[in-house]
Order: structure tokens, then sequence, then C-alpha cells
């Protein structure tokens, strides 16, 4: 028998000591809090702090890198490290969020930081996949435990039916995303990235067998991000979930999420985007435009911003319709933009918000300013951000994606969008209303005695503003994650385009 | 493998299973399933693919088929007195046998199917070897972060299924006064 031949495979430890460093923090935080009662949780929440901070001067280490390891598993560029590094702050905004939440409101406490952690571990593996068999493991990773999550209060029927729609509905898609990997592999031969991009000939491409993949490649991903029609459980799983865990939601899956879908459509299936752009294009307007119009009835602050981050998904998937290396820098700096200003505003959703979910409505914002106006100012900042107000980060997102889709020539989709932006206004600036104009509403608490929430929100609205501000560093930071990623594009899209 | 050892296994495998669905007890049905299971397994490693094989073997006919088992007699299964259901459920399945009838006559014409009982394959081939080799070499990122993944799964299922706390059950009654005082 031979011995195994490590260096063969391409064994590294640079692409993996961050998943290592998360996947023991998340096993550490598990043993240590089998002595802990749960109300004492806290110190749990700070570890996993702590692995998170590791891993991210780990991933810092991936930046500039372009190449692949683990034959060919993982990819080791500065897209995996953009993306890893983003979801490591979600991780850790989340944790702020629930430091005092988690205790509050019974969350069984080492699971839920456990959990929280292998969560942001099934992330970044899809983050740096470099074969579409860790794409899947990832998804599934980060899925149940996120499944987990949103039933976590387990003692409320809100919860529960958020955990078991998630989970059913989320099985439901991952078969189409499997069955779409199966098509692929079938067509052509290989689940490696590198190689499936060196197969996509033009005859290649008119085989029914792989766009069929690809199809179902495309469903599955759409019911991860929550676009139109593969949207339907959001809302409720996302009023129903913990309002940390719903933050992380909108913000850690969807990152987790879109970095495999825009490594598997806009890099590796880029130079082909003819094949499938139209259907994005389609998606991206319906998802835009159900996602806003039905935003604007909604009375409940979560289930509004459910059907923002649907709306969002939607200016993503403009980017992503117009395909090429401008539009898929544009898409990196609007996650980052969106991460920021989403967790921003879901603190101050968890600041607000008693025990029992009292405190949801958005009626409870009235007259926030008088009692607490540093709340209602950064909320405000949040919201003005999410409308795409300058000179905020919200803002230059929307403005980098519309201008990469303008320059591909797809004109009325940017203006389908800009319409979509204004309709948007109306339900975020009725909340800003709600707060300075009205009366009433409900008592925040000594939010004093919450340090780590008060952090969580200032440093998303210093971010929120300083990436808006200042966007030049965040933007190549972007550009160079995606042209790492996509290397030879420019090459093989001149040889393929008829 | 002998043609005649082929052909005695597959006409084990295809009454075993008419017995599956004829059977009227669910326990029979279940062994029935067994038998099938375990015909394939040695068809399996007649065709060199001997890891398949014991797969089948322990995994299938051994540990799902056990579970099968407890479940029924959890359940306490009636014995059935023939086929259940609506019309259109039974309508529907017919249609979609004669479908799948039709796909085999399709595949199964006597050019495409080119029966061959014994194939010739490189030394060590499906063996338990070579699979570890590939599995712990060229997949080994896969292999690790499954188990990671039945990690997350199982600490889920516990975090999900443990002992209600007192302050848990006094929350439930907070919620469902809130859910009565809405409706």
């Amino acid at each position: 028998m031979n011995p195994f031949n490590l260096a063969a495979i391409n064994f590294a430890w640079l692409p993996i000591l961050p998943l290592i460093t998360v996947g023991i923090g998340a096993i550490v935080v598990l043993l240590a809090g089998v002595r802990l009662d749960d109300e004492e949780s806290e110190g749990l929440g700070w570890l996993s702090l702590a692995a998170l901070a590791v891993a991210f001067v780990l991933t810092l280490g991936i930046v500039g890198q372009t190449g692949v390891a683990f034959a060919g598993a993982l990819a080791v560029d500065s897209f995996s490290a953009f993306f890893e590094l983003v979801i490591l702050i979600a991780a850790a905004f989340t944790i702020l969020m629930s430091l005092d939440y988690a205790g509050e409101n019974h969350l069984a406490g080492a699971e839920y930081y456990s959990l929280v952690l292998f969560s942001a571990l099934g992330m970044m593996l899809m983050a740096s996949a470099g074969d579409l068999i860790v794409i899947f493991l990832g998804l599934e990773t980060m899925s149940i435990a996120v499944y987990v999550l949103a039933g976590l209060r387990r003692r409320d029927p809100r919860s529960n039916e958020a955990a078991i729609k998630y989970f059913l509905l989320g099985a439901f898609s991952t078969g189409f995303l499997l069955y779409g990997i199966a098509l692929i592999y079938g067509a052509t031969g290989t689940i490696k990235f590198e190689a499936i991009r060196a197969a996509l000939t033009q005859p290649m491409m008119s085989n029914p067998m792989l766009l069929l993949g690809l199809a179902m490649l495309l469903v599955g991903f759409a019911f991860k991000v929550a676009a139109v029609p593969f949207h339907m459980w959001t809302p409720d799983v996302y009023e129903g979930a913990p309002t940390p865990i719903t933050g992380f939601m909108a913000v850690g899956v969807k990152l987790g999420a879109f970095a495999g879908f825009v490594r598997i459509f806009l890099v590796n299936f880029g130079p082909v985007s003819m094949h499938w752009s139209q259907a994005l294009w389609v998606l991206a307007v319906l998802t835009m435009t159900a996602g806003n119009v039905i935003a604007v009835v909604q009375t409940n602050i979560k289930r509004m911003l459910a059907y923002s981050a649907i709306a969002h998904a939607g200016y993503i998937l403009v980017g992503m319709t117009a395909a090429g290396p401008e539009a898929g820098s544009a898409v990196l700096y609007y996650l980052l933009a969106y991460a920021f200003t989403n967790l921003g505003a879901f603190a101050i959703v968890v600041a607000l918000e008693r025990r029992g979910s009292v405190g949801d409505l958005i009626a409870d914002y009235r007259g926030l300013s008088s009692r607490s106006p540093a709340l209602a100012g950064a909320m405000a900042l949040f919201l003005l951000s999410l409308t795409g107000i300058p000179p905020l980060a919200g803002f230059m997102g929307k403005f980098y994606i519309f201008a990469a889709a303008l320059h591909q020539g797809y004109t009325g989709l940017v203006v389908i969008a800009v319409l979509n932006s204004v309709v948007a206004a109306y339900y975020y600036i009725s909340v800003i209303v709600a707060m300075y104009m009205e009366e009433g509403g409900i008592d925040t608490g000594r939010l004093a005695r919450k340090p780590a929430l008060v952090a969580a929100i200032g440093l998303a609205a210093i971010a929120t503003v300083l990436i808006g501000i200042y966007p030049a560093p965040y933007m190549s930071a972007a550009a160079n994650a995606f042209n790492s990623a996509s290397g030879e594009q420019a090459m093989r899209a001149a040889s393929l385009n008829p | 493998m002998p043609a005649g050892l082929f052909w005695f296994l597959a006409a084990l495998s295809i009454l075993a299973a008419l017995g599956v669905v004829l059977q009227r007890n669910p326990v029979h049905c279940l062994l029935a399933l067994v038998l099938t299971l375990l015909a394939i397994a040695v068809l399996f490693i007649g065709q060199d693919a001997i890891v398949v094989g014991f797969l089948q073997a322990i995994v299938y006919a051994g540990a799902v088929m056990v579970l099968f088992l407890f479940v029924i007699w959890l359940l306490n299964l009636p014995v059935e007195s023939g086929p259940t259901g609506h019309l259109a459920l039974k309508l529907f399945g017919t249609l979609a046998v004669a479908a799948l009838l039709a796909e085999l006559a399709v595949f199964l014409v006597p050019s495409r199917l080119q029966l061959k009982f014994s194939s010739a394959h490189a030394a060590g081939y499906g063996s338990i070897d070579a699979l570890s080799q590939t599995l712990f070499s060229e997949y080994l990122i896969a292999f690790e972060v499954t188990s990671v993944l039945l990690l997350v799964a199982v600490i889920g299922a516990v975090a999900l299924a443990r002992r209600t706390t007192q302050a848990e059950l006094q929350e439930r009654k907070e919620a469902s006064a809130r859910v009565e005082k809405a409706a």
C-alpha cells in the first residue's frame, strides 16, 4: 500500500488555518459551555469573538494569493479572502448583538454560539470552494446550523414555524442544487472549477445537460439568496427567528450564498454569460419589484427588513446580470456595504426588542428620537444607507452596480432598478418619520447596560459612513478580489464569444 | 462472474422486489427488501465493485433495514388489505409505472444491451485500498468537511430536543397568551 502523498494534492496550511480556527473555536465553545448555566453564557460569546478575531488575522495571509490547493478543492485567492473577511465580521457582529439577547431570551447558550461559528465555517467554505462538492458541503454546513438557530426559541410557536419552514424549503432547494451539480458533472465529467472552465467550449455550451444543470444551480442559489419567486420562506423565517440570527441570515447567509453564486456564474461561467444572463435579468426585475412593493405594506419591522433584504438581493442580481469584471467588483463592494448597513439596522431592532418580541412593530419606533436620540440617529443613518442616499455606503454600492449595468447596455434594467429605489425610499423613510415626527412607541430600557450592543451599532454606523465617503480602498479591494478569481477570463472570453 | 450466477441473482432480486410490493404484512415486505438488497450486493461484488457491494450489505441491508423494522414496530402498522388511496393517486401511479416501463423498453433493446459478466479492470480497482487513497488525497477536504457537517447536525438535534427549562416554560405561556390576544 502506498503512503499518502500530501505534496501531490498540493497540501497547504494557508487556506485551511482560518477554517480550522473557526471549527476548533466552535467545538471549544461547546465543551466550555457544558460547565456553565445558560444565564452565564456571556463568556462563551467572548470566546467565540476571540476565535473569529484569530481567524480574521489568519485570513489576511490569503490576500494577494492566486491558486488552488488540495487537488483543486479549495481556491486560494483574494476572492475567498474578501468574502471570508466580511463573513467573519458579520459573525462577530451577530455575536456582539447576542451577548445580552441570548441570556434574556433563554437561548441554549453554548449551542447558540457554537452553531453561529459552525455556520460561519460553512459560509467561508462556500467562499473558498474550488469544486462543486465543497460548495455543496459548505452550503449544507451553513444551512443546517441556521435552521437550528432559527428555531432556538423553542417555546415560541413562531420560532418553531420559522425553523420548520426554513428547513423544509431549504432541503427542497438543496435538492435542486445537487441535481444541478450532478448534471454538470455528467456533462463535463468533472466537478473542479478549473476543469469545468476549460471544458466550456462552444459545442459544450449547446449541450442541454449542461444548460439544465446550470438552470438547476440557479434555482438552488436563488432559494438561498431569497430571489423572487423563490422567496416565500423569507418573511416568516425572518420574523420568527431570534433577532440577531435574523440579522445573521440577512447578511451572513446572503454573503455565503452570493460567494458561491458569483464564483460559479460570474467567474467560471462568466465567459458564457449570454447563456444565463437573460434568466438573471428576469429574476432581478421580479426580485426588486416584489420585494420593494410588498415591503411598503409591512407593519412589523423584521418583516419589512426581510422584504428589504429580498429587494437588495434584486439589486445585486442586476450586477450579476451585467457580468464582466466591472460588475463583479461592484457586486462585491455592494455586499460589503450592505453587510454593515443591514447588521446595524438589525442591531437596533435587537436594542428595541423586549423579551418575547415586544417592540417588533414599526409603531413601536414612534417618538424614538425624543427618548433615545442616538439610537434614532443611527437607525436613520442605516435606513438612509439602505435607501441609497449619498454619501452613505448604500448609495455608492448602488452607483457602482448601476454604472456597470449601464456600461454593459442594460439601460432598461437600470431604469427599473432606479424606479424601485424610489419605492424603497417610501418605506424606509416612513420609519424615520415615525421616529422623528410621531408620538408614542415603547421605552428602550437601559441601553448603557449593554456595551456590546452599543459597540455593534457604533461600529456599523462608522463603517456605513466610512465606506460611503471614502470608497476607493474598498472598491479596489473588491476589484482585486474579483480579478484574482477570474485571472484569465479576458482571454477566454475573447475566444468564446461568437 | 459466471453467467449462471448472474441470472440466478437477477431473477432472485426481481422476485424479491415483487415480494416487497405484493406481500400484505409490512414485516414480510421488509424481509423481501433485504433479500433484494443482498442479491444486488452480490451482483456489485461480481462486477469488481467490492466496496460498494459490502457497503450495500452493511449499510442498506443492515443498518437502514433495522431502522425500518423499528419504525414498523413503533407504529404498529396493520396488515394492508389491498392498495389504498385516492383514485387520482392510483391513476398517476399507474401512469408513472407505464412511463418507467416504456423508458426501460427503449433502453433495453437488444442492440444497446451488451451483457458482460466479467470486466477487465486494473488490479485493486474498486478495493477499499483504492477508495481510501482517493478519499484521503483528492477528496480530503470534502471528506473532512462531511464530518464537520455531521457534527453540526448532531449538535443541532441535541440543541432542539434537550430538556425544557423552567424559564422556557414561562416564555411559552407568555407567547401563547400573546397569540391569543392577537387573534
